[in-house]
């Protein structure tokens, strides 16, 4: 098997490579089929849903698994490998470096994710993707959630290591005549998610073996049997994963800022601002955490603090939206499938960013939370914004990857359907929430108003299943048999605006 | 870059951050209003467990799954569980907070109509989560004697 299509070379040529699209490659590769694999539980959870009763899952431990792992394996296994893949691509030509500040370390933060996506999918844990105690340490069953604990820290292991690798390679790598400010968005988005990671990590790292040993019976940090509190993992958890949003929200801006300027055959409007906004989203980041726990009886204090928090992260995003309309404001824009990803994933990003200023508000909270309209405003964020960007991107980098050109129509086919499919599914569940339908349940009563909008949202998530068969037989076939790619100038766009091969470094 | 006029998106900033500014404080003000609770008001116990809510009134009486109040009356629930996290909702009222073990929490409503509503569990809680429900039933109160 081959898999680099230029040049073909032996599968473990590739595998056992340092060099840093080798390994973007792997990464690339695998953070695809985990798309593939955690989008195909959400169509089976979809298709449960779609009538209250028992439709295609047998029993509600089933779906609760099914549902711990979808969303485990697309925020870990998909986005942040995605980006990771987008990373080592082009940060290194983008600081015109001749690879990855440390090439090792970066095969082996690839090689952590493996055989973590093994444990967690082998195990198959029900407790949710954030595990809450008591619940995941009396009663989460057997061999799974030790294994899910153990996954999740290979990756978050792996996430510093990459971590590390970007910021050494961008701060310290980068060629001398470059100065800091003149470093290209995307590659200031890995920097700024970079530094999230380092600083966010560590401390759900400590309380996965905090809850680790809670579960062995040996300490009880987390259970109120033995004294604990779990409002205390509450808080280690999101102190690390709200900032983990930005973590994924932010490169996948970073992709969009280099897709728009090219497609709109402009500069982009405003370097700076993107580069303050995105310093400033990431230092925001870490002062919002506990806006997911206003419902866990928090005092008036902290919830009016975590709202001002939570509100200051949108004067920064709201700087990008602003950055990528003003950069298209009389641009020569064509509206290649790229561009059609990324201009969509910006109107989701606002969609998704007003829902938030929703969730923040105290009143308003406590009626959305732990309700559908959750589910679909942070699907508005990984779906929406994070992956209609990745795959934006993907479908930009695709030339760069294989030397060939992928067929446009039916880019453009997939991007209508997953955009229809995905207004469909998410802002339907916006207003499912409102009615007041739970999250994470196997099935509900018959109630009309609940019944039609699920069964909205399901023809939406099949409408998207639809387009990713789409996007699937068209990366097949056209990394094998596509037209050769302009290597210069690949989407016609009449000029040199295609940024990876402005520079290729050797393999070595 | 960078040479050009950026006015047009600090104006944009200022507007945005007014914007958040006037949602904070409405916010801010109509919790205060809403989290202030009347003197008066019943104390119900309310305790969750792996799959059913059950209460206890103020004079002694204990209910399972079904929990019956005077329309008119303030009531206050202290919400705990007996094992894992759950949440105590009734959605028509916007009663919702989390039942959590060894902790009680405190939310305050006051039913206006007569009727019947659901209670449910909105924080994930194990096989029968999507079961864990109850009814609320709203009397016509007794006549002051």
């Amino acid at each position: 098997m081959v898999l680099e299509l230029q040049k073909p070379r032996p599968i473990w040529q590739i595998m056992f490579s340092t060099h840093h699209t080798d390994v973007g490659l792997l990464y690339l590769i695998t953070s695809l089929a985990f798309l593939f694999l955690g989008g195909t539980l959400a169509l089976a959870i979809r298709a449960e849903l779609f009538l209250p009763g028992s439709q295609i899952i047998a029993d509600s431990m089933t779906f609760n698994r099914m549902f711990t792992v979808h969303g485990t394996t697309l925020i870990f296994l998909f986005i942040l490998p995605f980006a990771s893949a987008v990373g080592n691509y082009l940060v290194p030509i983008m600081v015109r470096y001749k690879d990855m500040a440390y090439p090792k370390l970066n095969a082996i933060a690839f090689w952590m994710i493996p055989p973590a996506g093994a444990l967690i999918w082998l195990g198959f844990a029900d407790f949710t993707w954030y595990a809450t105690p008591p619940y995941s340490i009396i009663s989460a069953p057997g061999p799974a959630a030790d294994m899910w604990i153990f996954g999740l820290k290979i990756l978050g292991i792996s996430s510093v290591l990459g971590a590390i690798n970007f910021i050494v390679t961008i701060l310290k790598c980068k060629h001398p005549d470059m100065s800091i400010g003149q470093v290209p968005l995307l590659a200031w988005s890995f920097l700024t998610s970079s530094l999230i990671v380092l600083v966010a990590i560590p401390t759900f790292a400590a309380a996965l073996l905090m809850l680790l040993t809670d579960r062995l019976g040996v300490s009880g940090f987390f259970n109120p049997a033995m004294g604990g509190d779990p409002i205390a993992y509450a808080h280690l958890f999101w102190f690390t994963f709200h900032p983990e949003v930005y973590v994924l929200v932010i490169p996948a801006i970073g992709m969009m800022y280099e897709i728009i300027p090219r497609f709109s055959r402009k500069p982009i409007f405003s370097h700076s601002s993107g580069i303050f906004a995105f310093v400033l989203l990431s230092m925001v980041s870490f002062s919002s955490w506990a806006h997911h726990m206003y419902a866990t009886g928090m005092s008036f204090t902290e919830k009016t603090v975590f709202m001002i928090g939570t509100l200051a992260a949108v004067p920064a995003s709201a700087m990008h939206v602003f950055n990528f309309i003003a950069t298209m404001w009389n641009g020569r824009i064509k509206f290649a499938t790229p561009m059609m990803w990324a201009v969509g994933g910006i109107a989701l990003f606002f969609s998704a960013g007003a829902g938030g200023v929703v969730n923040a508000a105290m009143p308003l909270d406590f009626q959305t939370h732990d309700s559908y309209w959750v589910v679909g405003h942070f699907h508005l964020f990984v779906m929406g914004t994070i992956a209609f960007g990745s795959i934006g991107f993907f479908y930009y980098i695709f030339p760069y990857v294989t030397g060939r050109m992928y067929n446009e129509r039916m880019g453009q086919v997939h991007f209508v359907l997953s955009f229809i499919g995905t207004v469909l599914v998410f802002f339907t569940q916006h207003v499912l929430g409102l009615y007041g339908m739970p999250r994470r349940v196997y099935d509900y009563p018959p109630i009309p108003e609940w019944i039609t909008m699920n069964q909205i949202a399901s023809v939406g998530a099949m409408i998207i299943g639809v387009s990713m068969v789409i996007f699937l037989i068209n990366m097949i076939y056209s990394s094998g048999k596509g037209k050769l790619a302009d290597t210069d100038d690949p989407f016609n766009l009449g000029g040199k605006y295609y940024y990876p091969f402005e520079a290729k470094n050797p393999h070595h | 870059m960078g040479h050009h006029s950026n006015w047009p998106e600090w104006v944009y900033v200022g507007v945005v951050i007014a914007l958040m500014v006037w949602v904070g404080a409405e916010a801010w003000n109509a919790e205060r209003l809403v989290e202030h609770i009347p003197a008066d008001a019943e104390v119900i116990k309310v305790t969750g467990q792996q799959w059913f809510w059950s209460f206890e009134h103020e004079d002694g009486t204990k209910e399972i799954g079904e929990l019956h109040v005077k329309v008119g009356k303030a009531y206050k629930f202290e919400i705990t569980s007996k094992d894992v996290n759950h949440s105590f909702n009734i959605h028509d009222y916007v009663v919702l907070l989390d039942a959590i073990p060894g902790r009680v929490n405190t939310v305050w409503f006051a039913p206006m109509e007569v009727g019947e509503h659901d209670i449910q569990c909105r924080e994930y809680c194990g096989l029968i989560h999507y079961n864990m429900r109850g009814k609320l039933i709203v009397e016509e109160a007794e006549p002051s004697s």
